[in-house]
């Protein structure tokens, strides 16, 4: 037997699933009848992922190199092989140091390597300074790892000889490195899962950010909040069905980083959907947040554009070293979402099921999404005012 | 009909300008997004954790380390004694670098034998790794200099001599700063334009436009003018900020970077007004906003190298204003380059300006509902 | 009804089935408007009666809207209480939500669903027991007329059906009180004659209690019950015929045989003792400030011939009296008023402003005094008026000549082959229903648009490729009244003016003129987004005459404003095409069609008759209808043509 508050509750129970259902009926009945979203969740993922899962790597291969041999001879022609097998170089000859400077001002290389005319009287003294590296440093980045290059060009060449004339190099500290998950060092796999980061990102806030503004420019929300509605309805209503539709961009981009760009997946599948999930519930609240204060498809959209896509590029770790950071920029970047997600992937994807890193980041989630949505809901009144 | 276009370009200012919510997002988020992406992108590596693993008693395994703690790059934050200790600290990415020295170290040093220096990195970021490992090595190698000079005994090989040109101690910031200016302008002139003719459109007031007997080239003109005078004081205030606050040496003619600018500013106000008079709602004009720069961001060589992109992706960055435009402040801030050897970038940023004007011109009349 | 009644009403406490379903006690809503307070409402006091009609009715800014909103708890009242069906709005706010239903100006249908989405949308949303729906749904589209279209995307309604499954969805789950805001505005007189219809059958067959606002003064009439709203207060309430009857012996019909009736119209709404005088087709009509007996011919020595009717009052002259009446008032107390008020014509107004007056003023205080019936047959003949001082010649050489002229979009045909010609100081109306192709047609002459057949001049010229010149000779003010909404008054004023090549004194004489001539100087510096919709047109029409064009297109200048602005608009036009100035106009306020000298109806694309508006009434004259409205022949027109098109 039931009792009479047990039956109310029940009924309302009833009738607050009906509401629930209506509203995200519908919801799903605009998501078909507009393209575009469809065109957000599913197209973007595709193009985006396949234009920068291609476009963008780190590693550097092809760099435009000069080489200027002053007395050319056996062990400089030796040394030279070295650079021009090399799949990260393009060597091109100068006959003077003058020219190859001035093809370096032109920008048409990014290094000159100079093998001085007393290369081979000084190649085994201590103090002696064979060659001479000249790189651009204007990309920082390129530079060093040129430096780096030609420095390892150089220890093995030297090695080389020394066994070609049957000595043993000495070299005092020898450095053997160990690249833990990466061995080849390969960027893409790691800038693919950081890509599904900021591609998420923008899904999630472009879906969401202009769902509630439009229904106040509209004059829907008028008329949906004289219905026996509650706000915690409305925004279940409203993230469900986005959740879904971004869940399936989801399963798209991790399949592509699988499949496509064959990033190594040593964590287990649940883990990265279940990371996924809470990070596109933190994603849409997000943008939920945002399109409840603006209220105005125009300020929504200023604010998604300014919100979303930069600080999930330059501060989500996904490409800069967050540890590398001055304190305040580290602080900051513990409000971006992207941030966290991004530690998951790279961890999922390329390390395995490590919970020392994972919980700590999906429980950063949680709580990030627990104030979007605590700010949504205390924004979206049920009033006008 | 000068008369006419000073009248509308008052007007666009007045209507941009006047309202407080759209000046602040104009003046504040530019410089805000500056200094925290300005202190934000660097690949220079600072603080990076590592653990010692030092099973050496001796003490060139003692001096090699203090090599390693009193570089900027590194801080010790581990001191372990177990193998086995290894794995949970990189996993857990409590340290990116594991650094190991086997017992015999120092002996096999004093020998003049090769000791070998175990480094362990994390390379779930290939980046940061590579970094890493080239740090340790200069320090390595600094050590072995060192050592065979001391120690004379063994010959120690030659070195290299290396010199970097505009950027002696290969500073990564200088070279990211200069993007980020570019950023931060096709942010800005997007945010003004993109919207403009969408906006009007919307309200009523672009019809109301075109029965006046202003001409289409006078409305183009009239819209232009105040997002590229804006671009112009957000640049200028942009360079401002990173030469003297974050001091990157401005080396180039201020004649050629402007040039530059101005080439740049008419190609992305161009690209905002064509994608603002193609979109029939402000939703539509965002969106298309969207969809140009992320791409134009990403595929600029901002941080990542074009030269490493697949070929079909390297031609369609040549339709990327923005492409250009890095080179050029880049040229100009750090290498001081002269006007003629930046006229490659010059010319195809004022093509693209052309061809976008064109179009979003004749989507004015053109364009219905 | 009177003070002492009201007080029982509101004092007995409002059960569901008792007398009263919403009661509105000493209700006070302010608004902040950027840095100004604006007092929405002060201190209003009403009930609503169980079971009938009652209309809210209140020129711009009365406080309309924010009253509906109070009602239905999307608002929290300054102080004060709405009780609605015995729960109080602002505190039950859930609980009368759940039961009462709800239309918002701008109804919120999804356009992107169908028909039947929508409802079942609103169905789940009010919770409607599965097992009733399908009786219901079938009820309501019957009741509205949409049993073709339930597969239909909403957005592709006509504005008429919108409101009408607006309504239905408002009234999925059959609630006892239905609160409409503007259910009727820009809608066609056809479909509003159809929503009346069914909120009466909803009244009559289920004792739906129904609480309306309207700018409509005709469906004001149509009420049981109505409360009067300006700026903020209650201004008189009653049964219509009551506030009507109080008019009778004020109202006159008048005409000067050979006498231009805009020219007669503006020497009788400058005679002394004149409170209103209104163009209606052929004659004008004239009301009183007293029911004196008027002199017409001293009134008006100039017009010989003059002829007056006395006509029966319309509840549209109480109103107009009531307002006047109201503002001379304020007029009378401004004097005590305290230096800080704000433009009263600001958005919403500034009620706090107009220091207390007492209620309504005592020389309009409305109560049931029966008349003495003025025969409408009584006659005053006055001596004829020389020949019309417009020339004759003027509407020989047309400036506006449409010739078989098409817009396809698709498959579809905005505008099939229609065909008309204007003559110079001409007003030309277009009337039709929502999607009938006016707004098409008026875009193609401005050369917004180009036509997919036929040929089109404007001026001699076809603007879409003529030069930048001869767009300087029209002038063109758009449905939304288009300025720059966060440009002030002078800024639009400035901005326009050097757009249409003024410059230097010229430029200034002209600003001048506008800000003086349409009494915006007070405001020049005011943002014009935040000003009161009647000001919006004033200013918008200001800017297309900056450059005094020849030819002014008005697409639908009035929807929205209320009457008293709608007025004043039009002595405006009136005095300009007497200037010969062009005018081609889009309404859907039949009464203003009265104001045009030659009115094509629309319909689909077509045009269906043109003439003066007294040919076109005369066309719908039958024995049942002797007297037909301009109304009952557009929509008799309509009706005829949808005949036409099922049987075809």
């Amino acid at each position: 037997m039931m009792t009479h508050g047990d039956r109310n509750r029940s009924e309302r129970a009833g009738s607050s699933r009906m509401r629930l259902r209506g509203l995200i009926r519908k919801e799903f009945l605009q998501i078909v009848r507009d393209p575009s979203s469809i065109a957000i969740a599913f197209l973007m993922p595709i193009f985006l992922l396949l234009l920068f899962g291609y476009g963008v790597s780190l590693d550097s291969e092809h760099i435009p190199l000069a080489l200027v041999v002053e007395q050319p001879n056996s062990d400089t022609a030796d040394f030279t092989a070295e650079f021009d097998h090399s799949k990260y170089f393009v060597t091109s000859y100068y006959a003077s140091t003058r020219d190859a400077e001035q093809a370096m001002m032109a920008g048409r290389v990014n290094a000159i390597v100079v093998l001085r005319r007393d290369f081979a009287s000084t190649l085994r003294r201590s103090d002696g300074a064979p060659v001479q590296l000249i790189v651009n440093g204007v990309d920082a980045n390129t530079g060093r790892i040129i430096s780096g290059y030609v420095r390892g060009a150089w220890g093995s060449w030297l090695a080389h000889s020394a066994q070609k004339r049957g000595e043993v190099l000495r070299v005092p500290v020898q450095m053997e490195q160990r690249v833990w998950f990466n061995s080849e060092l390969r960027s893409r796999n790691f800038l693919v899962p950081g890509l599904v980061a900021v591609i998420m990102t923008l899904i999630g806030a472009l879906l969401t950010a202009m769902v509630m503004s439009r229904e106040w420019e509209r004059g829907t929300m008028e008329a949906l909040l004289v219905t026996p509605l509650s706000m915690r309805e409305v925004i279940i209503g409203k993230l469900l069905p986005y959740f879904i539709l971004g869940m399936g961009g989801l399963v798209l981009a991790v399949g592509m980083s699988l499949f496509l760009f064959e990033v190594p997946l040593r964590g287990s599948l649940w883990v990265l959907f279940a990371a996924s999930a809470l990070f596109l519930v933190t994603a849409l609240s997000m943008g939920l947040l945002i399109s409840t204060v603006a209220r105005s498809q125009f300020v929504a959209g200023l604010i998604a554009l300014i919100a979303t896509f930069l600080p999930a590029f330059l501060l989500s770790g996904f490409i800069f070293d967050i540890g590398s950071m001055p304190a305040v920029v580290q602080a900051i970047t513990h409000i971006v979402a992207a941030r966290y997600y991004v530690a998951i992937l790279q961890t999922v994807f390329l390390a395995g099921n490590v919970w020392g890193v994972i919980l700590p980041n999906a429980l950063a989630l949680a709580a990030l999404a627990a104030v979007f949505l605590g700010l949504t809901w205390r924004n979206a009144r049920k009033r006008l005012e | 009909m000068f008369g006419r276009i000073f009248a509308l370009v008052l007007k666009e200012f007045l209507a941009l300008l006047k309202d407080k919510r759209t000046r602040l997002v104009l003046i504040g988020p530019p410089l805000i997004q500056l200094m925290v992406f300005g202190y934000a992108a660097t690949f220079d590596l600072k603080n990076v954790p590592y653990a010692v693993y030092n099973e050496d008693r001796g003490s060139a395994a003692r001096e090699l380390f203090a090599d390693f703690d009193g570089a900027t790059s590194f801080t010790p934050v581990a001191q372990i004694t177990h193998e086995s200790e290894i794995a949970p600290l990189v996993d857990g990415k409590q340290v990116l670098m594991v650094i190991h020295a086997g017992s015999n170290f120092s002996a096999e040093l004093a020998a003049g034998r090769p000791a070998p220096l175990q480094v362990i990195v994390d390379g779930r970021n290939s980046n940061t790794a590579m970094l890493a490992i080239n740090d340790a090595s200069v320090i390595v190698d600094r050590f072995n200099t060192a050592w065979a000079q001391s120690h004379g005994g063994a010959a120690a090989p030659a070195h290299i001599e290396m010199r970097a040109w505009f950027n002696p101690n290969l500073e990564s910031r200088w070279f990211f700063l200069p993007g980020i200016v570019g950023i931060l302008t096709l942010l800005l002139t997007m945010l003004v334009t993109a919207l403009s003719v969408a906006r009007e459109r919307e309200q009523g007031t672009f019809d109301q436009l075109l029965v006046t007997p202003l001409r289409p080239v006078e409305i183009l003109i009239g819209k232009t003018l105040p997002g590229f005078l804006i671009g112009m004081a957000e640049a200028s205030l942009i360079m401002l900020a990173a030469v003297f606050w974050f001091k990157v040496p401005l080396l180039g003619s201020l004649l050629t970077l402007y040039t530059g600018i101005a080439l740049f500013l008419l190609s992305g106000v161009g690209v905002g007004l064509m994608i603002s008079s193609f979109a029939a709602t402000q939703q539509q004009g965002l969106l298309g906003a969207f969809i140009f720069m992320v791409p134009a961001i990403i595929l600029s060589g901002f941080a990542t190298p074009i030269r490493n992109m697949p070929v079909l992706v390297q031609d369609i960055t040549l339709l990327n204003p923005m492409r250009y435009f890095l080179l050029v402040l880049r040229g100009v801030f750090l290498e001081g380059m002269p006007f003629h050897l930046l006229i490659p970038q010059f010319w195809p940023m004022a093509l693209i300006g052309v061809t976008a004007f064109g179009i979003a011109g004749w989507l004015f009349r053109h364009r219905m509902y | 009804m009177n003070a002492a009644k009201h007080e029982t009403a509101s004092s007995t406490s409002a059960s569901p089935g008792g007398g009263i379903a919403l009661v509105v006690k000493q209700l006070s809503k302010s608004f902040l408007v950027g840095k100004r307070r604006i007092q929405a409402l002060h201190d209003v006091n009403f009930s609503v009666r169980h079971g009938v009609v009652t209309g809210l009715v209140g020129p711009d800014a009365a406080g309309k809207t924010t009253l509906m909103r109070l009602a239905a708890g999307l608002l929290v009242p300054d102080s004060g209480a709405i009780s609605v069906l015995g729960m109080d709005a602002a505190t039950q706010s859930l609980a009368v939500q759940g039961a009462i239903g709800y239309m918002p100006q701008r109804f919120g249908l999804y356009e992107d669903l169908t028909v039947q989405e929508n409802l079942d949308l609103y169905a789940d949303l009010q919770g409607v027991p599965e097992a009733a729906r399908a009786e219901r749904y079938r009820e309501l589209m019957h009741m509205a007329g949409l049993e073709p279209f339930a597969r239909r995307l909403a957005g592709q309604l006509s504005g008429g059906m919108k409101q009408k499954l607006g309504l239905a969805c408002a009234l999925v789950r059959q609630p006892p009180l239905l609160l409409l805001d503007e259910p009727t505005v820009g809608v066609d007189p056809l479909s509003r004659r159809e929503l009346w219809d069914i909120v009466y059958r909803l009244v009559r067959e289920q004792g739906t209690s129904v609480l309306l606002t309207t700018a409509y003064l005709d469906e004001a009439e149509r009420c049981d019950d109505v409360v009067l709203l300006h700026e903020g207060r209650l201004l008189d309430r009653g049964e219509p015929a009551v506030l009507r009857e109080a008019m009778r012996g004020r109202t006159y019909r008048v005409t000067v045989a050979g006498m231009d009736k805009r020219v007669l119209q503006n020497r009788i709404a400058q005679a002394p003792g004149a409170m209103d005088a209104l163009i209606q087709g052929d004659h004008v009509r004239v009301v009183m400030e007293s029911d004196a007996p008027v002199d017409f011919a001293a009134l008006c020595p100039a017009a010989a011939g003059i002829e007056a009717a006395a006509v029966a009052p319309r509840f549209e002259d109480s109103f107009v009296a009531l307002i006047k009446a109201k503002a001379r008032g304020d007029e009378d107390s401004s004097a005590q008023m305290t230096a800080t008020t704000t433009s009263p014509l600001l958005a919403r107004g500034t009620a706090e402003g107009s220091a207390q007056s007492g209620g309504v003023p005592a020389g309009v205080r409305l109560a049931g005094v029966a008349r003495e019936r003025v025969d409408t047959n009584q006659v005053q003949h006055i001596p004829p008026l020389p020949a019309g001082e417009r020339g004759q010649d003027q509407f020989a050489r047309p400036v506006i000549e449409v010739s078989k002229l098409q817009r396809r979009f698709g498959s579809f045909y905005a505008v099939n082959d229609i065909s008309f010609a204007v003559s110079r100081g001409e007003v030309f109306g277009l009337l039709g229903a929502n999607g009938a192709g006016k707004s098409t047609t008026f875009r193609m002459l401005c050369g917004l648009l180009p036509p997919s057949g036929g040929t089109l001049r404007v001026a001699g010229a076809d603007l879409r490729h003529a030069a930048a010149a001869a767009r300087a000779r029209i002038g063109y003010m758009s449905q939304k009244f288009s300025l720059y909404g966060n440009l002030s008054v002078a800024e639009n004023l400035q901005f326009f003016s050097s757009a249409y090549d003024l410059s230097g004194t010229r430029r200034k004489q002209r600003i001048d003129w506008a800000l003086q001539e349409f009494e915006l100087s007070s405001m020049a510096d005011l943002t014009s987004g935040d000003l009161s919709l009647g000001y919006k047109q004033r200013l918008a029409l200001a800017c297309a005459l900056m450059h005094e064009p020849d030819i002014l297109f008005l697409d639908e200048p009035t929807s929205g404003v209320d009457p008293l602005a709608r007025r004043e608009f039009w002595s405006r036009i009136n005095a300009l095409a007497g200037q010969g100035v062009t005018i081609m106009v889009t309404t859907h306020f039949m009464e203003e069609a009265e104001y045009c000298d030659r009115l094509a109806i629309m319909a689909a694309g077509e045009i269906l008759t043109m003439g003066t508006p007294g040919s076109i009434k005369a066309q719908a004259r039958t024995a049942a209808q002797p007297e037909p409205t301009m109304e009952d022949a557009f929509v008799g027109l309509i009706m005829a043509h949808e005949h036409r098109e099922a049987a075809a």
